[in-house]
């Protein structure tokens, strides 16, 4: 199995070196031929096992409760501006 | 005062209680062994001095003013980085979150705090909990108390390094793969992975969610069932806790084994090293003459349990580790080290599109048939005992460089995870001077009856004595 490595880091918004990109991508091939054993496991008949506790669907009353005030909730932000998290522009000025 | 270092949380408690020492006295000595010994372990990433003598101090006065105590008050404990603390850097060993401020407790932090339980600091451990060794720290690997020059295991390497060295009497923990139990065979020490569900994991930084275990390590069976009984129960913010009450797992703790049921899964025997195998035996032997019976089970799909987990554990990782966004908290995504990478990688591809169904789905259904084996297993028996690990602790360096090498090390660990049910590190000897663990298994939420069989077998045994020279 071959991975597309430099397709699978954009996904993952990763940037990587060209060393990096090489080194996983033999180590990477490694792990999967290791795992790739799992083919040889019947499983045809075999629900996947969803969650292992068995519980469902665990709510709560949709009641207020206290909770981070908003200054604690963004102190850790990079940038914060007026009480809201500040990031980059992601549209130009021009656009419609 | 005494050598603390001969101390359990049983005796700290008591010589509270009895007032022959105070809060405070305790908390100066452990955190000035803790310091003292930081530079050449490298077990804490940061020590919270101030807030332990204020915790003491808060203690003290209890004490003086006659109010109930839980058998934690007063206790100095370490936090694995991984624990969110209002107020005290959590930077789960990686660059990422160096300078990350959490602005709340995570629950069994907040269970801990009410307790009274004096925190000496946070842990070192692998990065995100990535890795079998804790060399995947980003602020240097912990030193094997029992050998400087070897491995504490991972990723609870700073907690097993400062329970082991006594610079705290208990340290919390978690365990995804074998992360508590391989740290404690590695350092003589007792570890629980409670069943999946018993103890709350918010405010954890999460690995791979429907693995991740909360336990903890102390010297004695008796210790770490007293602070299971502070920690496990529903929380209403992790929907995945159980509803059912948790045992009280001191009370009946001396209970012993006659007639329990022990069953050896010979998949775990049949590649073992002959040392290592005759040092298991020779425990269960032991138990067998406290009137426990044995005999030799099977778990069918033990075999495919490294690559199983392989799978499902780095698609989780990645999902988890996509919040990292540099943008409301922490550093940028540069800033993961090469492990973190590495499996980022692994579980994006693993989960993108086309190739979900071979792995990730596929690692699901065999899941579920190793958790069937398990289920059946504990039809005929009551317990499982089984390695911990291979080997004893190896050489710092040893399997840095092989990646697959490192992930081999925890063979005998996640089928567990993966089958959810509960397991309880014990220490069982020393191999040329460096400790050896077994596991003891149970059925969903059996901790109770884990402790009663690993009580009865350390009463006879005592390895908790044989104490690490360091100093």
């Amino acid at each position: 199995m071959k991975i597309n490595i430099k397709h699978v880091a954009q996904l993952a918004n990763l940037k990587l070196t060209a060393e990096e990109e090489k080194t996983f991508e033999k180590q990477l091939g490694e792990v999967l031929e290791y795992v790739s054993q799992l083919d040889k496991v019947n499983t045809e008949k075999i629900e996947p096992i969803g969650h292992i506790t068995g519980l469902e669907n665990v709510g709560r009353e949709d009641v207020a409760a206290p909770s981070l005030t908003q200054e604690d909730a963004i102190g850790q932000a990079a940038k914060i501006h007026n009480g809201f998290v500040a990031v980059d522009a992601i549209f130009d000025e021009n656009d419609e | 005062m005494m050598d603390i270092t001969d101390l359990t949380i049983k005796d700290a408690s008591s010589l509270l209680t009895s007032k022959e020492v105070k809060a405070e006295e305790l908390a100066k000595a452990f955190l000035e062994r803790t310091i003292s010994l930081n530079k050449k372990l490298n077990s804490f990433i940061t020590v919270t001095e101030d807030e332990a003598l204020e915790q003491a101090r808060k203690v003290d006065e209890l004490i003086a003013d006659k109010q109930p105590l839980s058998p934690l008050a007063g206790i100095p404990i370490g936090l694995k980085d991984l624990f969110s603390t209002k107020g005290t850097k959590t930077t789960a060993a990686s660059k990422v979150l160096e300078n990350y401020i959490p602005p709340y407790d995570a629950t069994v932090v907040t269970k801990l705090r009410d307790a009274n339980a004096v925190f000496i600091g946070k842990t070192n451990l692998d990065a995100f909990a990535h890795g079998s060794s804790g060399e995947n720290s980003d602020f240097g690997h912990t030193r094997n108390p029992y050998d400087l020059e070897r491995v504490p295991g991972g990723s609870s390497s700073g907690s097993a390094t400062s329970v082991a060295a006594s610079q705290v009497l208990a340290a919390t923990a978690t365990d995804t793969g074998g992360s508590i139990r391989l740290p404690a065979s590695f350092c003589n020490l007792v570890g629980i992975k409670p069943t999946y569900g018993r103890v709350s994991r918010y405010g954890i930084i999460a690995m791979a969610s429907s693995l991740d275990a909360i336990g903890h390590l102390t010297k004695t069976v008796y210790d770490n069932a007293l602070m299971l009984n502070v920690t496990a129960g529903k929380d209403e913010m992790d929907a995945t806790t159980s509803p059912n009450k948790p045992d009280d797992y001191v009370s009946e703790i001396e209970k012993g084994v006659d007639g329990v049921k022990i069953g050896l899964p010979k998949e775990y025997f049949k590649d073992l090293k002959g040392d290592v195998k005759d040092l298991i035996m020779k425990a269960v032997k032991k138990l067998e003459s406290l009137g426990a019976k044995v005999e030799e089970i099977s778990l069918p799909n033990t075999e495919y349990g490294i690559a199983t987990y392989y799978i499902i554990q780095p698609s989780e990782v990645s999902s988890n580790l996509a919040r990292y966004d540099g943008i409301r908290f922490g550093n940028r995504r540069t800033s993961f080290g090469a492990e973190a990478k590495r499996r980022i990688m692994l579980g994006t591809f693993t989960l993108s599109s086309g190739y979900y169904d071979a792995y990730y789905l596929k690692a699901m259904k065999v899941r579920r048939l190793m958790r069937e084996d398990f289920t059946k297993s504990f039809h005929e028996v009551d317990v499982i005992i089984a390695p911990t690990s291979p080997t004893p602790p190896f050489k710092i360096g040893e399997k840095m460089s092989d990646p697959l090498s490192m992930y081999l090390s925890d063979i005998f660990t996640p089928t567990i995870n993966l089958a959810g049910v509960p397991s309880l590190n014990v220490p069982c000897g020393f191999l040329d001077g460096l400790p050896m663990g077994m596991q003891i298994i149970g059925p969903d939420f059996s901790e109770k009856l884990l402790y009663q069989v690993g009580h009865a077998y350390e009463q006879e045994t005592k390895w908790y004595e044989k104490k690490p020279k360091i100093d």
